[in-house]
């Protein structure tokens, strides 16, 4: 294994020339694991009619797939957007005990396979679970509709906001809020005037972030839901439920619809970054 | 304004917000009570489902011949794909960080595409490359290897939805450190593979460390792409994860509780040495 030297002294042309070893594997097992697959997926989705890829990719069951994928992860991201932050805000700015403890379990949702999430979280809020147990006999149920969906997006999405938030806020100069406090300024008109803005691009980049994830999941999301059409299914359950009939094209043309809004979210997420570093150069 | 001053006057500062302690401990209330019913209560629910019913019945499942083949196959996807994206994140991360070039967040965005894409897409392009009406299939159909619905095909999909993480936490580790040390071992007459392994090795050992944690823990939990490629075929193709909803779906509620605990216990682990590494590196990032 030869790794190729610091190369910054050179012509530029130079290495376009010899590429170093550590460029070809990349460059290899790239195109193979993860550009190769791409193209598989899009070279499938152009042998469909163009006609036909719409009607696929606008059919109302798409379409109610795409609305319960969609709107449930946003609402999810969102409240996330304003728990997460105040999760932040609290490991970051007050002591207390067992705060070691709630900071590492903030990154659960990472460690914990999805699998044992959704069923752990259709058990807890199942009409006979811990939660979904008191909240019965309101006639409330959770598990089995999309209320459910949107708790186990609400489970996978949490750290991304915390950890995007949590940074931010621990580097803050806390000069800057005694400054506004000694002009004059309420708590409140320093929080959203001060304390806010620098930390709105991070917030919005953990929801974007946690957004991203929320739309592709489905390990968690499929166990909690009853998977029904029209009322909590979900996008990549529609992808899988197609394969399953051995209908390729259906999930094809789903498949890359969700890629596409993928590739949007990450440059929309890259987006955010660059206005975040902005504010902290 | 002098550094001191300004330690001083933010001690006054949380004096100041002592004075109104009520208002610290409700939001303290609130990020405790939303944990503990997203996170912290599913999570105990985990260990109190399978050890409900005693010890015993727990034990009991562990005796059964597809837990026993499921434990084996996780085990031994790890064992290819943990090494495999090892290799390739620690080339990727070198030739990354190393090396200055225009398209470098290009680059980076590439390799963060399976962060983003959803698992079932991923599942998707693996039947769409390897199974039997893929790209892939006449050549698999001549050396009559089989992908998908076979153990190739979960390790393919398990190593794409886990390839950026080594490449991810090497890199910002490698720029930090940066190439001075490098250098010196080079002008002193080291060959790049010493190099390798006593400078730069050394040096991103923790960073490489939490990488192959965190490819670990996806790679033996991951469910969605491999759930697609799978076909789920009891004692041939399940893994731990496959298990659980399969267990689940036919109502072994037992079952899939005592595999559960098997991947609670991998979250958790996970979690400690992540903490471990973190105070090692003493960062704190996503």
């Amino acid at each position: 294994m030869a790794i190729a030297p610091s190369l910054s002294w050179r012509q530029p042309l130079g290495y376009l020339g010899k590429i170093s070893l550590p460029w070809r594997v990349t460059i290899g097992y790239l195109a193979w694991m993860l550009v190769l697959p791409i193209v598989a997926l899009f070279g499938k989705a152009i042998t469909a009619q163009p006609s036909e890829f719409w009607r696929i990719a606008t059919s109302p069951i798409a379409l109610s797939a795409y609305e319960v994928t969609f709107v449930t992860a946003l609402g999810s991201a969102l409240v996330n957007g304003l728990f997460g932050t105040l999760i932040a805000w609290v490991l970051v700015r007050y002591s207390f005990p067992g705060k070691r403890l709630i900071d590492a379990i903030v990154d659960l949702p990472f460690a914990l396979p999805t699998a044992v999430a959704g069923l752990t979280l259709a058990t807890v809020y199942s009409p006979k679970g811990w939660i979904g147990g008191l909240l019965a006999p309101f006639g409330v149920k959770i598990a089995f509709t999309r209320v459910g969906v949107a708790i186990a997006m609400l489970f996978i999405s949490l750290p991304f906001v915390v950890r995007t938030v949590q940074p931010v806020l621990s580097e803050m100069e806390r000069e800057l809020e005694e400054a506004a406090w000694s002009l004059g300024a309420s708590k409140i008109q320093t929080f959203l005037r001060v304390t806010l803005p620098p930390l709105l691009p991070a917030i919005l980049t953990g929801v974007a972030l946690g957004f991203s994830r929320a739309v592709g999941e489905y390990g968690s999301t499929v166990m909690i839901a009853s998977n029904t059409p029209f009322k909590d299914l979900i996008a990549p359950v529609l992808i899988f439920q197609q394969l399953e009939q051995y209908n390729i094209v259906g999930a094809t043309v789903i498949g890359t619809v969700l890629l596409l809004i993928s590739f949007v979210l990450l440059l929309l997420i890259n987006l955010l970054q660059a206005w975040g570093r902005r504010y902290a150069n | 304004m002098p550094t001191n001053s300004s330690t001083l006057s933010s001690s006054t500062l949380s004096t100041s917000e002592s004075a109104k302690p009520w208002a610290q401990w409700v939001m303290i209330a609130i990020a405790i009570g939303y944990l503990a019913l997203v996170l912290l209560l599913p999570a105990v629910n985990v260990f109190y489902q399978a050890l409900a019913k005693g010890v015993g019945p727990f034990l009991t499942h562990f005796a059964e011949a597809d837990m026993q083949t499921a434990i084996g196959l996780t085990l031994f996807v790890a064992f290819i794909v943990v090494p495999l994206n090892t290799v390739f994140g620690l080339f990727a991360a070198w030739a990354i960080a190393r090396h200055p070039f225009r398209g470098k967040p290009i680059v980076i965005s590439i390799l963060d595409l399976p962060f983003s894409i959803s698992p079932v897409v991923a599942g998707l392009m693996m039947v769409l490359l390897y199974g039997q009406q893929g790209w892939l299939s006449p050549i698999l159909q001549f050396i009559n290897f089989k992908v998908i619905f076979a153990v190739p095909g979960i390790v393919l999909a398990t190593a794409f939805v886990t390839l950026p993480f080594v490449a991810r936490e090497v890199i910002p580790v490698l720029e930090e450190v940066g190439t001075d040390e490098e250098e010196a071992a080079r002008t002193l007459g080291a060959n790049n593979w010493q190099i390798f392994w006593n400078v730069t090795l050394p040096n991103i050992r923790w960073g490489l460390l939490y990488g192959v944690l965190l490819t670990n823990a996806r790679a033996m939990g991951e469910f969605g792409a491999v759930s697609v490629v799978a076909g789920n075929i009891a004692r041939k193709t399940q893994t731990l994860s496959l298990f659980v909803e399969d267990s689940y779906k036919q109502y072994a509620t037992g079952a899939a509780f005592s595999a559960s605990v098997l991947l609670g216990a991998l979250g958790l682990l996970t979690l400690i040495l992540k903490e471990i590494l973190e105070r090692k590196t003493h960062r704190k990032t996503a």
